[in-house]
């Protein structure tokens, strides 16, 4: 069976390249534009894993973090953060609101895919 | 969908963001406080950067880092938005929009400024923390570290610089104060204890290469982050071969069990050619939530007897501090000895808080074992719900939308025009078969025209759009032009969300970008004659959109000189537009400044000048099927207006034929009809007549024999007068032959189709499925003002 995996971008240009990226590589690909709906899709989608971005208006990446590993259902998903590169500081809140890991930008579709496929069996 | 089209879309994006970003920082400049109006600014540039990275644009990414740096200031308060500081971004949010339009197009860019706008944003992310003196020192270090241009950053996590921030940010993060008093007395867990730096230093070197030890125990914050353990070892295993022993000692009773705790530990022997920073690798995600210890070769057992004495307490104090680094815990040993009583009561002061909590002192580990992540679970709780109450007062209620391809609405916009003119083709073709007599039939046909219309109004909505990206250009061009005369300018904009027809947005940049030009060049004055005249030094341009039957009016108001008629005058005579002893009223002077090749400029200029003057301007706005008027007031200014159609798809208009051939007028130009008499007519020089109307005289105009489509002049008797009203050319009366009706419709274009004709504006397909064409009045009225119309034209295209 496919693998689903919930983007969470308010980067047009990002969630294209995602759903690009992850249906060539084979996914099933749902996407939420940030955290609010985000947390909306996840109900309805039931991800093998989680893409998020952290800027976003709304709710950010961090609280859409936290929110998932609240939720009763799908509090174990993995999730992987899609940070600038060199932002220790973002990553290290990231880990701390409950991100399996993280994907550097820019944008590259062989370490996406590598990333995902290291956290989801 | 490939990636040249993601790449179209960034670039669209980038404009959306481009334009939130000015209008962020314009509201910023106006006052504006909201936090989320600095993050929306922040997130565009941030997006901005985010997408150029991707497609590798450098230049674009390096300047929206630079930026984005200095708006993170500005976000975390560390710079405060003044004035100077929004000048200074608001020019560079100009820069990045040349950057992302040099990237786009291929251009380039003026790289002095942007380096120079580098430095400004720089200097305002440094200078500001360093000058302020209030800023904690690590505040002005983050600036440093952060202003460092991102391009040439080393990726891998395990460079130095980035270990340190880590550990820098690992220290700052609040331990999670935790007893582990019941771990006491449990059992000793050996294989689990921590390694020192020390100790792997002091390792001897082995010299079988390749092979190494890893001793790996996750904690509970490792599950709970959606790591797998099996999945680490999978990839590890990837990397050479490999044995795996489980420590499973820790493991309690079943009926004690925690299902989410980590009980487990493993150690792996791993022969492999990668260095262990491959290894370490692996463990990326992982190693904030475990233990983990690497050693080259087999000597797991020289560092478990040296370390056992210790083990139990170290066993516990590994799974209750989850974010503890390893020199930590030995410190913490070595400050309290080794005797397990003093270094757990030490523990136990440290944390207070969590041994009150502890619901039962007696209980097991294992139940203790989810308490570390609770005060995290309990801060993200409260931070959500401090956004979430914060959210409706920042979060509009935006709209649902859905992009769309242009083209297909485009599409749909020719079909329903399709539509139309079949529902007017049948309408008419059962009138003409008497079949009308039917009352069914004439009540569909209702129905059908009534719905026609609605599909086609609500079609040609989609195609609305607010007027505001045009007006937001508006503001750079003022500031720009601004800065090189000299002038201050105070752009004020109003109802920018008026809608029109994407096709008029279009077309309205240009004129509209030149009568702004325009506007600050010739219309307003610099501060010092201002002030000499009692005025403010900063002069007000006011741009605004309203909606005024069924057109969008657009008016463009100076508060400057106002048209200086002396000088205007002087021109058209040195250039033979009107003679030495003419008389003309001060709207006519004003209007002359249409007229082709006309320049008010002394010099043409660098700003307003390149070549193009309001006659152009004029035609522009006309081809559109608009006008436009001056209003001037010496010493307060003057004002532009124009009005337009809302859509250039479908058109009002008033069927007539003239010389057998059928015309439509649009019926927006025409002020009223009238059946000439014989004595209303009177004739005027050689060819020359006019008609009484009321209490004036009116040009009459023949409009078949202008266009050619009949030699001689007809008799206006015979015919029927429509009074038109051309913009700055006053009212003229079109002789036609006969009124067929009123009716809307559907636009075609004879350029596209056909080629440009003078005197027509467009064409049409009537209900009897016969082309008509749209006659242009405002080039009909010129034309008839003696002028060629050719002529004309030409001049237009050549300039």
């Amino acid at each position: 069976m496919k693998k689903k995996v919930l983007t969470v971008d308010d980067s047009r240009t990002i969630r294209n390249m995602l759903l690009l990226t992850l249906n060539d590589a084979g996914f099933e690909t749902v996407q939420a534009e940030d955290g609010v709906e985000g947390l909306e899709v996840l109900e309805e989608s039931n991800p093998d894993v989680i893409v998020t971005d952290i800027n976003m208006p709304r709710l950010d990446g961090f609280g859409f973090i936290e929110g998932v590993r609240q939720h009763d259902r799908y509090r174990a998903v993995p999730i992987l953060v899609l940070t600038t590169e060199s932002d220790a500081e973002k990553k290290n809140r990231a880990r701390q609101a409950g991100a399996t890991g993280w994907i550097v930008k820019p944008f590259d579709p062989t370490k996406l895919i590598a990333a995902i496929e290291r956290v989801t069996a | 969908m490939d990636m040249n089209e993601i790449k179209e879309i960034f670039f669209q994006e980038c404009e959306e963001q481009l334009a939130e970003l000015e209008s962020g920082l314009l509201a910023l400049n106006d006052g504006e406080t909201d936090p989320e109006t600095v993050n929306a600014v922040f997130r565009a540039v941030h997006s901005i950067k985010g997408g150029a990275g991707a497609f590798g644009l450098d230049d674009l990414v390096s300047f929206a880092h630079v930026f984005e740096t200095t708006l993170d200031g500005v976000r975390s308060s560390q710079l405060e938005a003044t004035p100077e500081v929004l000048k200074v971004m608001l020019r560079s949010a100009d820069v990045l929009a040349d950057l992302t339009a040099a990237a786009r197009e291929g251009g380039s860019v003026d790289a002095d400024r942007t380096s120079a706008l580098s430095l400004e944003l720089e200097a305002l992310a440094r200078g500001e923390s360093l000058t302020s003196g209030t800023a904690a020192p690590d505040d002005a270090q983050h600036a440093d570290e952060t202003v460092q241009p991102q391009t040439d950053t080393p990726l891998p996590a395990t460079s130095s610089a980035e270990t340190e921030a880590d550990l820098a940010a690992n220290d700052a993060f609040e331990p999670i104060p935790f007893s582990f008093e019941d771990f006491a007395d449990e059992e000793t867990a050996p294989g689990v204890e921590a390694p020192s730096e020390a100790e792997a230093a002091a390792q001897p070197v082995t010299s079988d290469a390749g092979l190494f030890t890893i001793r790996f125990k996750p904690q509970s914050d490792l599950y709970a982050k959606g790591n797998e353990t099996v999945l680490l070892f999978r990839e590890l295993a990837t990397l050479g071969t490999m044995t795996v022993e489980c420590d499973a000692s820790d493991l309690p009773p079943i009926d004690q069990l925690d299902p989410e705790a980590a009980y487990l530990a493993w150690t792996i022997t791993l022969q492999t050619s990668a260095s262990e920073t491959d290894i370490r690798a692996v463990f990326e995600f992982a190693e904030w939530d475990c233990r983990l210890e690497i050693t080259k070769g087999e000597t797991a057992t020289a560092s478990d007897t040296e370390i056992e004495p210790t083990a139990e307490t170290q066993a516990s104090a590994e799974t209750d501090q989850p974010m503890a680094p390893v020199p930590f815990d030995l410190t913490l040993l070595d400050g309290d000895g080794t005797d397990e009583d003093a270094a757990a009561s030490a523990a136990v002061e440290g944390a207070p808080q969590a041994a009150n909590d502890a619901p039962d002192p007696g209980a097991v580990a294992t139940a203790e074992q989810p308490a570390p992540s609770l005060p995290i679970a309990e801060k993200a709780i409260q931070a959500n719900a401090e956004r979430q109450t914060a959210k409706p007062t920042t979060v509009a209620a935006a709209p649902q939308t859905i992009r769309v391809d242009l083209d297909r609405v485009d599409r749909l916009i020719n079909l329903v025009g399709e539509l139309v003119i079949n529902q007017a083709m049948l309408a008419q073709s059962v009138v003409e078969n008497e079949t009308g007599g039917s009352a069914a039939i004439n009540l569909g046909l209702d129905e059908l025209q009534q719905l026609t219309r609605e599909i086609q109004d609500s079609v040609m909505a989609i195609r609305a759009q607010p007027v505001k990206p045009v007006f937001q250009r508006m503001s750079r061009i003022v500031r720009e032009i601004a800065d090189m005369t000299g002038k201050t300018v105070r752009l004020v904009t109003e109802g920018e969300n008026t809608e029109v027809d994407k096709t008029v947005i279009d077309k309205l940049a240009e004129p509209l970008t030149h009568m702004i030009r325009n506007a600050v060049d010739h219309g307003l004055e610099t501060p010092e004659p201002r002030i000499a005249n009692g005025k403010n030094g900063e002069g007000v341009l006011r741009l605004s959109a309203k909606h005024r039957s069924g057109r969008i009016v657009i008016e463009i108001a100076d508060d400057g000189a106002g048209i200086n008629r002396e000088r205007v005058r002087r021109k058209a005579i040195e250039n033979g537009l009107i003679s030495e002893d003419s008389t003309l009223a001060d709207e006519e002077i004003d209007n002359l400044i249409f007229h082709p090749g006309f320049s008010t400029a002394e010099k043409v200029s660098d700003i307003s000048g390149r070549g193009v003057g309001m006659d152009v301007v004029k035609r522009s706005i006309q081809l559109l099927g608009g006008r436009i008027s001056i209003q001037s007031t010496p010493g307060q200014g003057s004002v532009f207006t124009m009005s337009l159609p809302l859509t250039l798809a479908v058109l009002d208009g008033m069927v007539v034929s003239v010389a057998d051939q059928t015309l439509v007028v649009p019926l927006t130009a025409i002020i009223e009809t009238l059946q000439p008499e014989k004595s209303d007519v009177h004739s005027f020089g050689s060819s020359q007549r006019l008609i009484a109307i009321r209490d004036s005289f009116c040009p009459l105009v023949d409009v078949g024999q202008l266009l050619n489509f009949r030699a001689e002049t007809a008799d206006p008797v015979k015919g029927v007068a429509l009074l038109v009203e051309s913009e700055g050319g006053g009212q003229r009366a079109l002789m036609v032959d006969a009124i067929q009706g009123q009716r809307q419709v559907v636009i075609k274009s004879l350029e596209a189709n056909y080629s440009s004709v003078p005197g027509i504006a467009a064409a049409t397909i009537l209900g009897d499925g016969r082309v008509a064409l749209i006659l242009d009045v405002d080039s009909v009225v010129a034309a008839s003002r003696g002028q060629s119309m050719r002529q004309e034209t030409a001049l237009a295209a050549a300039s």
